[in-house]
């Protein structure tokens, strides 16, 4: 364990211990630190540099089941006294929640169970702000340079970042974790015809710095992903097969995320509450939640209560078989905690996600596409359009018009309706494109009809 | 307003900034050969409450505090902060955010003077300083209120977030300023069962306001307003697809004006020529009914600021007058780059961010119609009271927003609910085809906030009745449209 995790570990345990003398039954602190550096450039001149360094302290106390949460960034003595303070007063204001408290001690991991997960590049901090703005302006140069239509640019940003934490509970556990994490955005921006712009962009994100697309990579295809929207014009209103590529169809894992969280299902805020163990997709839809794969960005050997990481079939082949649960929501709809708990910075504790992922099928996009007489490609969508409670979805989305099998042109300012029930179960194809820059993760898949509502 | 929170930056708190530390700062800044540069310290308090199930379930509060420093080279900014006030953790910020200039010669920061400021949010008792019981109260009456109102009333989640931004502005070019920024929203979410439906309703509002708000806004209106929206949505049926006539609501619509038209309006977008306004002041760019303005003095607003992130002090600004575009909201930088003074919309989400310009309070002035005239204008298409949330693309004004209430109008009156209704289109052709305007322009209660590059802050909307002639509804009833 590095010096500045142990520096974390004492500063929580001290915080959980002055929790417990204060009068807290339950106590659990998360230290916090992190660093990281950003570099823009636009137009090929740097426009920003920025470099940080930042640390907190957030703490959840129970006092016979009432419950508080705090949260600083004044590490001095007094900021910490009054950290605790704060959150026995609030705890006290705070009424008993028959359902609160921490997991069963016989439930919380042991940190020689603690899986290494290859999440921390020790060599991630070598970057300087100079080499930082180099890989911006390889990003943009190759932007601009693709096409004379790239006319302008909303600019490249590089940002290396790495971050530490411990968790300490007064039932016992202690745990660390520390991860880095290197991205490059590329944003051009083309001229249209009439004039009107079109920004578009691509972006490359990884765990280590070695690993992330070379620079000149990422720009190209920014460049070719804004192009292709020239000319975009609306489609008439009508009902098609729509094809969502990665970008857009990891906007839809993420709403079926928010529904399969215990969250949501105890307070009846999810479509999907009371579905367990039914048909909710397409039997060629399996969702797994897996914390566990190693370089992944939402990897966690434990999760925020301390339990043992494990992977979770959410959907298999079309049928609901488990919800993300903390302990929490895991009491409230008597099943067991999944060790999907996650604490913010700020105390708080929920359940949620690391990777979820919708599995990849067997066809390649191209025999995906080429099998779709007509149709939508989907690969931007805009707006919030969706209702939890009853699954309605309807957005906006750009992308492309599918003609016997082949992209032909530009479509955008259409929206796209569908309730999530019926989309998830009118999935007709999965093609083998996963890849590994975001925790929620989607292949290229097709939906066999939606309305799309345009002229 | 006294509180018991206070900045340790304060005079008289336990790090006191002044302007002697501050110019010693600002020098260290700019050894580089920086040509400008700014301290931004900020603390924030806040506080939050959360009623669910009958019950406070959970109580917070967090304190962050820290300095930001920018210094500036051209188009070029360096950025650095730091969390603790120590005089080495400052000096090094100052010296980090110094490296983006590289060479040059030193420039010496202007003497720091302190200027006095509007006083727009005159909150004389901050809910923070409130004992928590109270704020837990005006809970347990919405929640109460709520689950009386209706049998079917099955689920209530209400609460009172508060906060306390204290800031000291300090820049090269002599700008020495502190403001004191309180803001409180109160919220509500309920859920209604009938037979197997289920449907959701909410309100909330607030604003730069201590808990007086709810002498004028109380928590049963709220719980009143939420359940009828819920229950409403029981019976919405599905809307209709297609290009329609649309009325938009007074008062939240302004949201859809915020995202459509605001945000090109951003001075930033301008300067690097990536919006949609680009080069065109002097044009016409939307129906002459159209006068938009962006007022951050209106007393106690969401939005409204007495001082912006950057010492300069925001007013009144009329962005577009009679539908010919007149100017744009600036920050420092593109100020000077178009050759203007800051109009004070330089914001930033705290001393982690650098500033950008930002709306406070966007209005759209009303017009002359009477709204029940405008209704009874429609034969048949979409009225949009209540919005959920939007978003644009800046670089053309594409924009899609989705509605949690919306109607249809037939034969100029409302009939039917509508369900997962969105509004799509660009921002510029629907400015021009605004066709009525209403004489009852009234502002949000305050609930919005705006997100630009990941930054977030509180602002307000305004607008009256307006009717467009044709906007995308995205629905799911094709040929529903005629």
């Amino acid at each position: 364990m590095s010096a500045a995790q142990n520096e974390l570990l004492e500063r929580a345990t001290r915080v959980v211990e002055r929790a417990q003398r204060a009068g807290a039954d339950v106590a659990e602190a998360t230290a916090r630190q992190g660093s990281h550096l950003s570099a823009k450039v636009r137009m090929r001149e740097p426009e920003l540099v920025e470099e940080a360094g930042s640390r907190s302290v957030g703490l959840r106390v129970m006092i016979s089941q009432q419950v508080a949460v705090t949260y600083t960034s004044d590490l001095s003595t007094r900021g910490l006294d009054r950290l605790v303070d704060d959150a026995i007063e609030l705890a006290r204001l705070s009424e008993a929640d028959p359902f609160a408290g921490p997991p069963d001690p016989s439930q919380l991991s042991d940190e020689r169970e603690h899986v290494e997960l290859k999440l921390y590049d020790p060599n991630m901090g070598d970057v300087g702000s100079g080499a930082a703005l180099a890989r911006a302006t390889a990003g943009e140069a190759a932007a601009l340079g693709a096409s004379s239509r790239i006319t302008n640019s909303d600019g490249a940003t590089f940002t290396r970042a790495s971050g530490s934490s411990v968790l300490v509970t007064s039932g016992g556990f202690t745990g660390t974790s520390r991860g880095t994490y290197a991205s490059l955005v590329v944003r051009p921006v083309a001229e249209d015809e009439d004039g009107k712009k079109r920004a578009g962009g691509y972006w490359a994100a990884r765990r280590h710095l070695a690993a992330l697309e070379g620079a000149a990579a990422v720009g190209e295809e920014a460049a070719r992903r804004t192009l292709r929207k020239l000319g975009a014009t609306k489609l008439d209103t009508t009902e098609l097969p729509v094809v969502f590529d990665p970008d857009a169809g990891r906007a839809i894992l993420g709403l079926v995320a928010g529904c399969v969280r215990g969250g949501a299902i105890w307070r009846k805020s999810s479509y999907l509450a009371g579905r367990l163990h039914s048909k909710v997709a397409s039997n060629l839809v399996t969702i797994v939640d897996d914390p566990l794969i190693p370089r992944a960005p939402g990897s966690r050997a434990f999760d925020g209560e301390g339990l043992l990481s494990r992977k979770n079939v959410v959907i298999d082949k079309g049928t609901l078989e488990t919800y993300l649960l903390d302990s929490y929501s895991a009491r409230k709809l008597e099943l067991k905690s999944t060790a999907s708990a996650s604490r913010g910075a700020s105390g708080g504790v929920g359940a949620s996600t690391s990777n979820f992922i919708l599995q990849r099928g067997d066809s390649t996009v191209d025999d995906l596409l080429g099998s779709t007489k007509r149709g939508l490609y989907v690969t931007e969508m805009m707006g919030f359009g969706f209702n939890a409670v009853t699954g309605d979805f309807s957005r906006g989305a750009a992308g492309f018009l599918i003609e016997d099998g082949e992209l032909t042109r530009p479509i955008n300012e259409v929206t796209i309706s569908l309730p999530l029930d019926d989309l998830l179960s009118r999935i007709d194809a999965i093609a083998d494109d996963l890849d590994q820059r975001t925790a929620i993760a989607t292949p290229t898949f097709r939906v066999s009809s939606m309305t799309i509502a345009g002229r | 307003m006294t509180s018991r929170y206070q900045a340790p930056f304060a005079l008289g708190g336990e790090s006191p900034i002044d302007a002697q530390l501050a110019s010693r700062l600002l020098t260290t800044a700019l050894e580089k050969g920086g040509d400008y540069a700014d301290l931004f310290f900020e603390y924030g308090a806040s506080g939050s409450y959360a009623f669910d199930e009958g019950i406070l379930k959970s109580a917070g509060r967090a304190v962050t505090m820290g300095l930001g420093v920018r210094v500036m080279k051209g188009d070029a900014t360096g950025y650095a902060y730091v969390e603790d006030f120590t005089l080495e953790a400052m000096e090094r910020a100052a010296r980090t955010a110094a490296g983006i200039a590289a060479g040059g010669d030193t420039k010496t920061p202007i003497a720091l003077e302190t200027r006095a400021l509007p006083s727009r949010y005159d909150v004389t008792l901050l809910s923070l300083d409130v004992p928590g019981a109270d704020k837990r109260d005006l809970l347990e009456r919405a929640d109460r209120a709520a689950r009386a109102a209706d049998a079917r009333v099955v689920r209530v989640d209400a609460s009172i977030s508060e906060e306390l931004r204290e800031i000291l502005v300090a820049t090269s070019t002599g700008r020495f300023v502190r403001d004191r920024q309180p803001l409180l929203r109160f919220g509500i979410r309920v859920i209604v069962e009938q037979d197997d439906k289920r449907q959701s309703g909410s309100s909330g509002g607030g604003g730069r306001l201590g808990l007086e708000y709810f002498d004028a806004h109380s928590p049963e209106e709220h719980a009143a307003e939420a359940v009828r929206q819920a229950l409403v949505m029981l019976d919405a049926r599905e809307a209709p697809a297609g290009e329609m006539e649309v009325v938009l609501a007074p008062g939240d619509s302004g949201i859809l004006l915020h995202e459509a038209v605001g945000h090109g309006l951003e001075a930033d977008f301008n300067r690097k020529g990536t919006s949609n306004y680009t080069g065109r002041i002097g044009e016409q760019v939307a129906s002459p009914l159209c006068t938009v303005v962006d007022d951050a003095t209106i007393r106690g607003g969401r939005g409204s600021l007495n001082v912006d992130d950057e010492g300069f002090e925001p007013g009144r600004a009329t962005l577009i007058e009679d539908g010919v575009l007149r100017g744009y909201m600036q920050d420092r930088h593109s100020a000077e780059f178009f050759d203007l003074t800051s109009s004070g919309n330089g914001r930033r989400e705290s001393f982690k961010s650098h500033p950008m310009p930002r709306m406070t309070n966007t209005l759209l002035l009303g017009g002359e119609s009477d709204p029940e005239e405008i209704l009874r204008s429609v034969k048949r298409g979409v009225y949009a009271r209540k919005f959920g949330g939007g978003q644009v693309d800046i670089t053309n004004g594409d924009f899609v927003f989705s509605l949690t209430e919306g109607y249809l109008i037939e034969d100029g009156k409302l009939t039917a609910p509508l369900k997962g209704v969105n509004l799509i289109g660009n921002g510029p052709d629907v400015m021009r085809e605004v066709v009525m305007l209403g004489n009852d322009m009234t502002l949000s209660d305050g609930i919005w906030t705006c997100g630009k590059d990941g930054q977030s802050v509180p602002v307000g909307v305004a607008c009256p009745t307006v009717k467009i002639a044709k906007v995308t509804v995205g629905g799911t009833q094709v040929g529903g449209a005629s």
